[in-house]
């Protein structure tokens, strides 16, 4: 509980700072520190693989991505413009009710029983407690009973780079625009042409 | 589990508005992409912190699936804000206008 206490406290301390700070390499290194101790939450709930996973793919991956575009973008001249911040104060007691609904309704749904335990599968029982969330474990219940969420996986991964590179590129001519490129050309020497004759 | 799941719950509904903050408040897209990341990861610990009290591997599966979308969102999110940073110069979200319909 004091290690659940002091963990939480760096969780929100380091959540309010990625969003309060004034540049985002500072939010940055804030989120960094979030997800380090979100990875430390995961462990002592016998997550192994999910907090190498965040670890490595939060950590690793998108915060690091996160570095480069900043550093693209503030190459040049400092792209955003400082002001006043975009919500008045006047919309705080709405976001206050819809707080406190939803802490409402995640409260009821903590209350409620858990579901019976599942049955046991035929390699051995999955959810027992001294097996639960290893590698093994998680790496068989992906494989065997939740195999539709992982091609899901592959499928959002396929278009998010596919979707990535189509924004990103700089303009392709495609086969239309090749084609009324030529059109143009031809059209142009002909205009020379008559102009020639003319 | 020594501690409670309440306490799970609380920690989680606080860093996802915490979130919700970020993305109403803030007007630099690079930090609205992050408080959207605080969200996805408050999800997950709810995720991961019921799991553990059902003793139910889905939660970790649906741990790893929004680890993965959470992966995606960030990549176009920032795909988008390369894009208009180079046709804009300014990526003020209340500034750019170009993605109205």
């Amino acid at each position: 509980m004091i290690a659940f206490s002091i963990l939480g406290a760096i969780l929100v301390a380091s959540a309010v700072w990625t969003i309060s700070a004034r540049k985002p390499v500072y939010s940055v290194v804030a989120l960094l520190v979030n997800f380090a101790t979100l990875a430390v939450f995961y462990v002592t709930l016998s997550a192994e693989f999910l907090a190498v996973i965040q670890i490595i793919v939060y950590s690793g991956a998108i915060l690091v991505l996160f570095v480069f575009v900043i550093a693209l973008l503030s190459s040049g001249v400092a792209p955003f413009s400082a002001g006043p911040n975009r919500l008045p104060m006047i919309w705080l007691p709405a976001g206050i009710v819809v707080l406190s609904a939803l802490v409402f309704v995640i409260h009821a749904i903590a209350a409620a029983p858990a579901p019976p335990a599942p049955a046991a599968s035929p390699g051995g029982p999955v959810g027992a407690p001294g097996v639960f969330g290893s590698v093994a474990d998680f790496g068989k219940a992906l494989f065997t009973v939740h195999i539709l969420p992982f091609e899901v996986t592959a499928l959002i991964l396929m278009v998010a780079v596919i979707g990535v590179i189509t924004l990103t590129s700089e303009h392709i001519p495609s086969a239309a625009s090749r084609k009324s490129e030529a059109q143009v050309d031809r059209e142009m020497r002909e205009a020379i042409l008559r102009g020639g004759e003319r | 589990m020594p501690v409670p799941i309440v306490n799970y719950v609380a920690l989680g509904s606080l860093m996802f508005f915490i979130g919700v903050i970020g993305v109403l408040v803030r007007r630099n897209p690079l930090i609205i992409l992050m408080s959207i990341e605080l969200m996805f990861n408050a999800a997950n610990l709810l995720f991961i912190a019921f799991a553990r009290v059902w003793l139910q591997n889905a939660g970790h599966i649906f741990a790893f699936l929004v680890i993965t979308v959470a992966a995606a969102e960030a990549a176009i999110g920032l795909a988008i804000v390369v894009t208009t940073f180079r046709s804009e110069k300014n990526v003020d979200v209340d500034e750019v206008r170009s993605l109205r319909g």
